[in-house]
């Protein structure tokens, strides 16, 4: 029974993070009607620009927290100025990276001396790669899908198929093939259970597991909040439902858009930072294996539906743990964790293709 | 006027022996070495256009189905084969490893060919995306079986004892396949891909068993896959699972993209090129005045192949020979 | 003297999508060589009725027979083989191959030789190509798309498309063909064309028709008889004047007040 618990968190935990990033898929897909094949590689940035960049942001933390709200506020105009003026929106950013760079000890000292662990600071280094991913998932839009809008969808998922594994190779040029080890940032330590919890005391929570959990859950409380009660979200779901109607009540789509991959990149960039905290090893094809089984969380929960997208997640975190751990008693080799999630995706799509929550769409004839 | 095209194929098949027992010794290692690998892919892309190109089924798996050949047709020439060339030795070395060989890459044909089937007959339901992911799926199931398979080698690999792939062989098969697509389409029932790619509700309209020919396709071009999966086994003499990957078979679909979906003979033009290319990258990229970087760049193929894939989709989708122009969506 | 049975014949269909019942107990019958028209105002159901005759969708209750036997439910190209051609209301042609190539794609479902000859190309084979083409290039010419063979359905005008659709659904050699809309977007003397053309086929091939229209003119001036649905409902039957005067058809187009006053 305790096993079964300890499966059951550590699925979760896992899970957190595929829900972050099919969140991403499904959203792109509901407004667009397209699947990303790119995104699990912006999650791989993330996880790389919280690589580079944390020595930085938490020496700033440190250093001086007044600068880091600064900091922060920049953060924002940056996302902020994304949305209609992306190249001034990167522009900024450089110069925020330069400026840092310059106000801070040089790498290598940095390296040596890393910076103690910090909850907060690990947040702004998670600010940080989410507006980061945001930056990259806009201008990938732009460049990449815009110009393909009319296009049969096949056209497209070759392009994205063509980002993806540019992303991938050139990452293996640009960081080097082998894995490297993602700092400690908040002082990671198995969690002491009270004694009340009886029999569940022998269980390991690590602060990690319920870092990333907490933050899933903030994630996409937020997110409600921005697709049920902001004019943007509502807009997403206008043209998610119908983009002709949309753009003839005004709204610009192609902003839409933008913003639609903006968010989701944002939440693939927060899982890399979240699952390099679990797991501190990053190598730039670490996105192939999440990507592809974060989509099949989304197509679990039924996609372009929000909610669906997160079950799903939870849902294929819980189903790997627990075939893996208990992969004795099944008879199945461990090596086979991969295939699972490929399994269930063959399944979903013969048996149940609009999946947990989705709704069927008919062609009309 | 069918004829014709037999006679044809078998010219070609004369010719093609006569080239590889005049000249083989005579081309540096590397050079044919290249040159198998290109009939080799040639053999992969066109089987894949049929699906890809005429009938307009997007599958990323086709790797998956090579391996299936590859491995097939070495289990057979590791543990059979020995016995089976003391068995005709009466018949002389060359006609005994021929039917060995021939045997060898027909099994990993079937083999792949019944994988092709399996997979085909509940994926070819989708559609699009789905159909593409599916494939993709299917491809990494096959790859993660075979590396929890210890007897065929697992991750490690399988090692191939008999190198009998050559000129001949190679280009016996691409001729094949090439002679049996065109063929294939090129007749009322042939047709019938055609009319699954453009519009497969009044396809069925017109009495076409869509889910029939989009299985037929697919259960061929795996066929051919694992032919070309045999021949590749019995070249590198070395097989293992990551050499099969998703990376391989966007290869292949690049080859037939870049050919121009459905026009066989531009395909065959493009896994020539893509087959040449990354060797004349690589040899850019070695070249002693070019600034490191860029000779970093160079080095990893993919990067100016995925770029080259994007900027192909984005000024001229329908590929370099593919009459065609993909319609624009209906508003 | 007793009927002889419908060639097509619908009893009780209903056709429901979720909650929605697009055609409710859809009783209809169609006779061997009948020219019969299906009228509504939009939205009334009918092309679901043809999508439902042709397999594209299932009937969620009742039965449909064709000679008697059974194709409710039944795959889109078993109706086909069966006898069952269409025309779509969104031409449907298969763009990327020429004229005579849509009209030869009707003779796939007859090919006596499958897979096997067409990959080895045995004697046989050329024989029937052969066939094929002389009953294509005839069906043309009939037609009057001879000229046209060999280029892209696209470059042919819009009338000339919808005559060739209708002519690849006639080279399916159908006992019954369902036109969709025919007439829509077509200039009155094309409609009038078209009319001859519906006529033509008829008497020349003996086969029935059924065909949904919204002008009047076309529908009144060769069908023997209509029925008219509305939100799935049929509410009129009979020949074409009965139907001009019949209150119910009136008030389902025009309203209650234009009943009112005829």
């Amino acid at each position: 029974m305790i096993e079964f618990v300890q499966q059951l968190i550590n699925g979760l935990s896992l899970g957190a993070v595929y829900a972050l990033i099919a969140l991403g898929y499904t959203m792109v897909y509901g407004v667009l009607r397209f699947i990303n094949f790119a995104h699990g590689d912006v999650f791989m940035i993330g996880a790389f620009a919280g690589l580079y960049l944390a020595p930085y942001v938490m020496w700033l933390w440190h250093f001086s927290p007044l600068l880091t709200v600064v900091y922060m506020l920049l953060l924002l105009v940056i996302a902020y100025a994304l949305l209609r003026h992306p190249w001034i929106a990167l522009l900024l950013a450089v110069g925020l990276y330069r400026g840092l760079v310059a106000l801070a000890p040089p790498i290598a000292k940095l390296q040596d001396n890393f910076p103690a662990p910090s909850w907060l600071g690990m947040f702004v280094v998670l600010a940080t790669a989410m507006v980061v991913c945001a930056i990259l998932g806009v201008l990938i839009e732009k460049l990449a899908y815009r110009p393909l809008r009319n296009r049969p969808r096949l056209t497209v998922l070759i392009t994205a198929i063509g980002v993806s594994l540019f992303l991938e190779n050139f990452g293996q040029y640009a960081f080097g093939v082998d894995p490297q080890s993602f700092p400690d940032l908040i002082g990671d330590q198995a969690i002491n259970l009270p004694a009340w919890c009886g029999p569940f005391t022998d269980l390991t929570i690590m602060e990690s597991q319920v870092l990333v959990f907490a933050v899933t859950i903030f994630l996409l409380i937020a997110l409600r909040f921005i697709v049920t009660k902001t004019r943007l979200g509502t807009a997403m779901r206008a043209l998610s439902a119908n983009p002709v109607a949309t753009s003839l009540m005004g709204v610009n789509n192609d902003t839409i858009i933008s913003f639609t991959f903006g968010l989701g990149s944002a939440l693939a960039g927060a899982a890399g930072i979240l699952i390099s905290i679990q797991q501190p090893s990053v190598d730039p094809l670490m996105g192939l294996q999440p990507g592809i089984k974060a989509f099949v969380a989304a197509v679990l929960g039924g996609i372009g539906n929000i909610p669906g997208a997160a079950l799903g997640g939870l849902l294929l975190g819980i189903i790997e743990t627990l075939v893996v751990g208990y992969s004795d008693e099944l008879h199945i080799s461990p090596g086979y964790r991969d295939a699972i999630a490929f399994l269930l995706l063959i399944l979903i799509l013969l048996f149940k293709p609009t999946g947990l929550l989705g709704r069927v769409e008919r062609e009309k004839v | 006027m069918f004829e014709r095209h037999k006679i044809t194929l078998l010219a070609s098949l004369a010719i093609i022996y006569f080239i590889s027992a005049r000249f083989s010794s005579s081309i540096s290692p590397y050079i044919y070495q290249i040159i198998l690998y290109i009939g080799i892919n040639i053999t992969l892309a066109v089987g894949l256009n049929l699906v890809n190109g005429y009938t307009g089924q997007f599958s990323l798996g086709h790797a998956g189905f090579m391996s299936v050949g590859a491995y097939a047709a070495a289990t057979f020439t590791n543990n059979a084969g020995d016995a089976t060339l003391a068995l005709l030795k009466p018949l002389g070395p060359m006609v005994s490893t021929s039917i060995v060989f021939g045997a060898a890459l027909l099994i990993g044909g079937l083999a792949a060919g019944a994988t092709g089937l399996l997979v085909g007959i509940p994926s070819l339901r989708l559609k699009g995306d789905y159909l593409a992911i599916v494939t993709l799926g299917f491809g990494e199931i096959i790859k993660v079986v075979i590396e929890n398979v210890d007897a065929l080698g697992g991750a490690r690999g399988l090692t191939v004892s008999h190198p009998y792939t050559n000129l001949f062989w190679v280009y016996a098969t691409a001729a094949v396949t090439i002679y049996v697509v065109l063929n294939l389409v090129n007749s009322t029932y042939g047709r019938g891909f055609l009319m699954v790619r453009d519009d497969e509700i009044a396809a069925e309209a017109m009495g076409i068993n869509t889910t029939k020919y989009k299985v037929l396709a697919f259960t061929l071009a795996a066929f051919f896959a694992g032919m070309a999966g045999g021949l590749y086994a019995h070249l590198t003499q070395f097989i293992y699972p990551d050499g099969f990957n998703f990376q391989k078979s966007v290869d292949i679909v690049t080859m037939v993209i870049l050919g121009g979906m459905g026009n066989t003979w531009g395909v065959v033009f493009s896994a020539s090129l893509l087959t040449i290319l990354p060797e004349g990258l690589r040899a850019l990229a070695d070249w002693p005045s070019l600034p490191k970087w860029m000779g970093g760049l160079l080095g990893n193929r993919m990067i100016p192949y995925s770029l080259m894939l994007i900027v192909l989709m984005l000024t001229r989708p329908q590929g370099l020979f593919g009459g065609m122009t993909l319609k624009r969506k209906k508003a | 003297m007793s009927e002889p049975p419908p060639l097509l014949d619908l009893r009780n269909v209903t056709v429901r999508f979720g909650g929605l019942k697009a055609v409710s107990d859809f009783n209809f019958a169609i006779r061997h060589r009948e020219l019969v028209g299906l009228i509504g105002p939009n939205g009334a159901g009918k092309t679901t009725v043809f999508n439902v005759i042709t397999g594209v969708y299932r009937p969620s209750s009742g039965a449909i027979l064709f000679e008697g036997k059974s194709v409710g439910g039944k795959k889109p190209y078993l109706i086909t083989k069966r006898g069952i051609a269409r025309t779509f209301q969104n031409i449907r042609l298969f763009c990327s191959m020429s004229v005579f190539d849509n009209v030869r794609s009707a003779f796939n479902m007859q090919l006596r030789h499958g897979v096997s000859h067409a990959l080895w190309r045995g004697g046989g084979l050329a024989a029937e190509e052969a066939r094929i083409e002389r009953d294509v290039g005839e069906l043309l010419d009939i037609f009057r798309l001879g000229k046209f063979r060999d280029a892209m359905c696209n470059s042919l005008s819009y009338g000339d498309q919808r005559r060739l659709e209708i002519v690849r659904a006639l080279a399916t050699r159908p006992k019954l063909i369902l036109l969709d809309e025919p007439a829509a977007g077509m200039n009155p003397t094309e409609k009038t064309e078209l009319m001859e053309l519906i006529r033509f086929v008829q008497e020349k091939y003996e086969i029935a028709v059924l065909l949904v229209e919204h002008d009047m003119r076309v529908v009144m001036g060769i069908c023997q008889r209509i029925a008219v649905l509305d939100y799935g409902i049929k509410i009129a039957e009979g020949p074409a004047d009965e139907i001009k005067h019949n209150e119910s058809v009136i008030r389902a187009y025009l309203g209650v007040e234009a009943s009112a006053s005829s």
